[in-house]
């Protein structure tokens, strides 16, 4: 047939859009996720507003600043389209801001936050490539820059007695006051020392619970955190199974090797709740960039995270472990990845029943 | 008795709008371009000229290779061109253009009654390949070649699909309801020409008028009404066969490996009308949906019958198009063309309107693993996206099974980064089919 004679008949009489195959999509897009798990963590921020006063909103503000500017500047001197309103810069910043400790000098969370999305995230190519998690990786920088200002905490403002009305009213106030944290203790004084500091066991469980205790801005709330990771498990953003890995793998070993009396006589909730596993756990060991991608492989990275991290607690110098085992772990994805997936459709064959 | 398909997606089914409504059968259009070309293998070659009279029912064009099917002039009329007209598979093809006399006349002698018990599977084979009978679901692949597996195979099951799982597509289930006699008499001649014992119809639950209407239908017959989980890609054959037998189609194998044939309900009917009668396929049903249709319904229309004359039928639009596009929204063709014309494929045209067109611009994989849980073919499609990205479309074959995609769109329609996934498969397919091409004349 004449190419001419074809054109003559093959009108476009309206304009279509041509696109291959599927034509429809679910409501879902990373700017939803991000955003989403961005609210997830609001609570436990607010929590720790109340319980650290204004020099924690400060350090979460400072972080979340940064991390905008940075991800916008490097995104605008690279020619490509600005992607800072789908809430992933401002995840990364406040997850950094999440586990630094509240009243950090107001430099080093725009350090820390220069760390993570200039280094570990557009360095690699930006979101979807970074193979480190850039927030803890932004930790992890400040932490080898700034050790001394890492390890000074704020004391709780609810303190002990849980006095939350009392916290609300300093809000506004700055104070000087340092204590360390409830691992920092267990390292340093043992863990009789920690017990009596709290006033008894069933105090402090219940004050690493609820969060009225020292450590970093955002992870003393573990209910709230839980509370968090629950909703995401519950949208099917993160797999249960991950939390449930990396916990359960802390658990059960600080439980077998953390006592000084022996085997199984180390007090596994005391390490589940405290320091950064439960905010690592739910937010940052299921990553989505940084992590495998089969459930499986997310299983074994949750029970390497764990591992790494009760290694770094009990027989490291760092009282605490979970920034590391998840970076380390981070390196291993792309091997997980590579040896763990999907057995395909119909690569197992029944035998062919003949009736 | 079903086990669950893994994976899978289970989008708003939107068959609400046309579910319900009876089959209307169009008043013929002035003129029909019949496509010679409309299912898999080689075009058929047209045997009438510019000027012939013909019936309806009449051969106007028959099989090049012995693969294809004949294709039969779908009213009466004179055949006033053979040129090339947009068609919905091919973009455009060869189409005999009859102009329709307006008496419907049927080829004389043609119309029989027979009884197919007293016919042999192989005189019922014949009848099937002369009245051009194809897969009615959407991948038009020849009734006759299915249903004659080679000796070798042992087929003891047949598995009438009638799942529908796309959203929008209501054209079986209404087969089901107003044809379910003939749907069951297409299925007993089926089980015959197989030699078979057991069978199967599939209905997806969200259609239960159907369900109870055929589970009545079909008492006191060999066939066992199965209700299945509405789920997509529920219809592929592959998942059909593992919902209903557990089976696992074999990697690279067809259905007929582990003994079962899947059959469409819409070629049922059009079996039993072709071995009773002796009725070729000349007319479809066809669902015609989508937001900016007016008045969606079902509509009885004859082959060659322009998009745009059926959507005149059903009221016009009421709003701008963004996409047309022909089968379902998760497995259709976008048309270019409006005046596009019905094939045996046809299973519905379905718009989307210009404000549902999905505009988002795609972004980098963020490796959540949405499209791993929902591909029913266990792939890995982020990673087969991302090579294929890359240019590795051999890793793609041989590290990630690139071969075992089966396109049904799942991992497009889960991933927040709205990658086209498929059509990076798409593409590294084209591109190792070119390069299998170029060694195979290279060692010529």
């Amino acid at each position: 047939m004449e190419p001419k004679e074809t054109t003559a008949n093959i009108q476009k009489p309206e304009k279509l859009v041509i696109t291959s195959s599927p034509h429809i999509h679910d409501t879902e897009s990373v700017t939803k996720i991000m955003w989403i798990v961005n609210l997830t963590l609001l609570p436990a921020a607010i929590f720790s507003v109340i319980n650290f006063g204004i020099p924690a909103l400060v350090t979460m503000l400072l972080c979340i600043a940064g991390s905008i500017a940075c991800e916008a500047a490097i995104q605008y001197w690279r020619k490509k389209e600005i992607t800072v309103s789908d809430g992933s810069a401002v995840l990364t910043g406040l997850l950094l801001a999440m586990c630094l400790p509240p009243g950090i000098a107001w430099f080093v969370p725009l350090i820390g936050a220069f760390a993570a999305i200039a280094i570990a995230k557009h360095t690699m190519g930006g979101l979807g490539y970074n193979v480190f998690n850039p927030a803890h990786i932004g930790r992890a920088f400040i932490m080898a820059s700034y050790p001394v200002a890492m390890t000074t905490w704020a004391v709780s403002r609810i303190g002990n007695n849980g006095d939350f009305a009392g916290a609300i009213s300093k809000i506004g106030t700055l104070d000087a006051v340092t204590a360390a944290t409830p691992l920092g203790i267990l390292k340093q004084q043992g863990y009789d020392a920690l017990v009596s500091s709290f006033g008894g066991q069933m105090e402090m469980y219940q004050a690493l619970l609820i969060g009225n205790r020292g450590g970093s801005l955002g992870e003393t709330s573990s209910i709230l955190l839980i509370l968090g990771g629950l909703v995401l498990i519950a949208k099917k953003y993160i797999k249960w199974q991950v939390p449930v890995a990396m916990i359960g793998t802390v658990g059960i070993l600080t439980w077998a090797f953390g006592g000084k009396a022996g085997l199984f006589t180390g007090d596994p909730i005391l390490h589940m709740l405290s320091g950064g596993l439960i905010i690592g756990a739910f937010f940052m060991a299921t990553d989505m960039v940084t992590t495998p991608m089969t459930t499986k492989g997310q299983i074994i990275f949750g029970i390497g995270c764990g591992l790494i991290t009760v290694l770094i607690r009990l027989y490291g110098g760092y009282p605490e472990g979970v920034c590391y085992s998840i970076l380390l772990m981070n390196a291993v994805t792309p091997l997980i990845d590579r040896y763990i997936f999907p057995v395909k459709f119909g690569a197992l064959p029944e035998p062919v029943k003949r009736s | 008795m079903f086990r669950k398909i893994k994976g899978g997606v289970h989008p708003h089914d939107e068959k609400q709008s046309t579910e319900d409504k009876k089959i209307e059968f169009m008043p013929i259009p002035q003129k029909l371009f019949v496509p010679v070309h409309q299912h898999i293998g080689q075009a058929s070659i047209p045997v009438v000229a510019v000027g012939d009279m013909v019936k309806k029912g009449q051969l106007i064009a028959e099989t090049a290779d012995g693969r294809g099917t004949p294709v039969h002039a779908p009213t009466s009329g004179k055949v006033t061109e053979l040129g090339n007209y947009p068609n919905p598979i091919y973009g455009s093809s060869l189409c005999v253009v009859i102009e329709s006399d307006g008496l419907d006349e049927w080829q004389e002698n043609l119309l029989t009654t027979r009884n197919y018990e007293n016919l042999t599977p192989e005189e019922m084979i014949d009848i099937i390949f002369k009245n051009g009978i194809v897969g009615m679901g959407g991948a038009a692949f020849p009734t006759h070649i299915k249903l004659a597996p080679p000796k070798d195979r042992h087929i003891d099951t047949l598995i009438v699909n009638g799942a529908e799982c796309e959203p929008y597509l209501t054209s079986d289930h209404r087969t089901m309801m107003e044809y379910p006699d003939d749907v069951i008499k297409g299925t007993l001649i089926a089980m015959k020409i197989l030699g078979v014992s057991k069978c199967y119809l599939g209905i997806e639950i969200n259609k239960p008028k159907a369900i109870a209407l055929m589970l009545e239908k079909c008492k006191g017959t060999p066939i066992e009404v199965v209700e299945l989980e509405t789920r997509y890609p529920q219809g592929a054959e592959k998942m059909m066969i593992l919902a209903i037998t557990g089976k696992e189609v074999p990697s690279g194998k067809l259905p007929m490996d582990v003994g079962c044939v899947v059959q469409n309900v819409g070629s049922l009917k059009a079996v039993a009308d072709a071995v009773e009668k002796n009725i070729p396929l000349i007319e479809r049903i066809v669902t015609v949906a989508g937001k900016t249709v007016k008045d969606p319904k079902n509509v009885m229309a004859k082959l060659g019958t322009p998009f745009s004359e059926l959507f005149k039928y059903c009221g016009g639009f009421t709003g701008k198009n963004g996409k047309l596009i022909m089968g379902g929204p998760m497995m259709g063709q976008a048309q270019v063309n409006i005046e596009a014309v019905i094939v045996k494929a046809t299973s519905g045209i379905v718009t989307i309107s210009e404000k549902d067109v999905d505009y988002v611009p795609e972004r980098a994989c963020i490796r959540c693993g949405r499209c791993i849980e929902a591909c029913t073919m266990h792939l890995m499609p982020s990673t087969l996206s991302i090579l294929s990205e890359k240019g590795q479309h051999q890793t793609a074959q041989t590290d990630y099974n690139l071969m075992d995609c089966v396109e049904c769109g799942c991992c497009y329609y889960v991933c927040p980064s709205r990658r086209n996934i498929v059509h990076y498969i798409r593409q590294s397919k084209a591109k190792n089919a070119m390069v299998r091409n170029a060694i195979k004349t290279g060692s010529k």
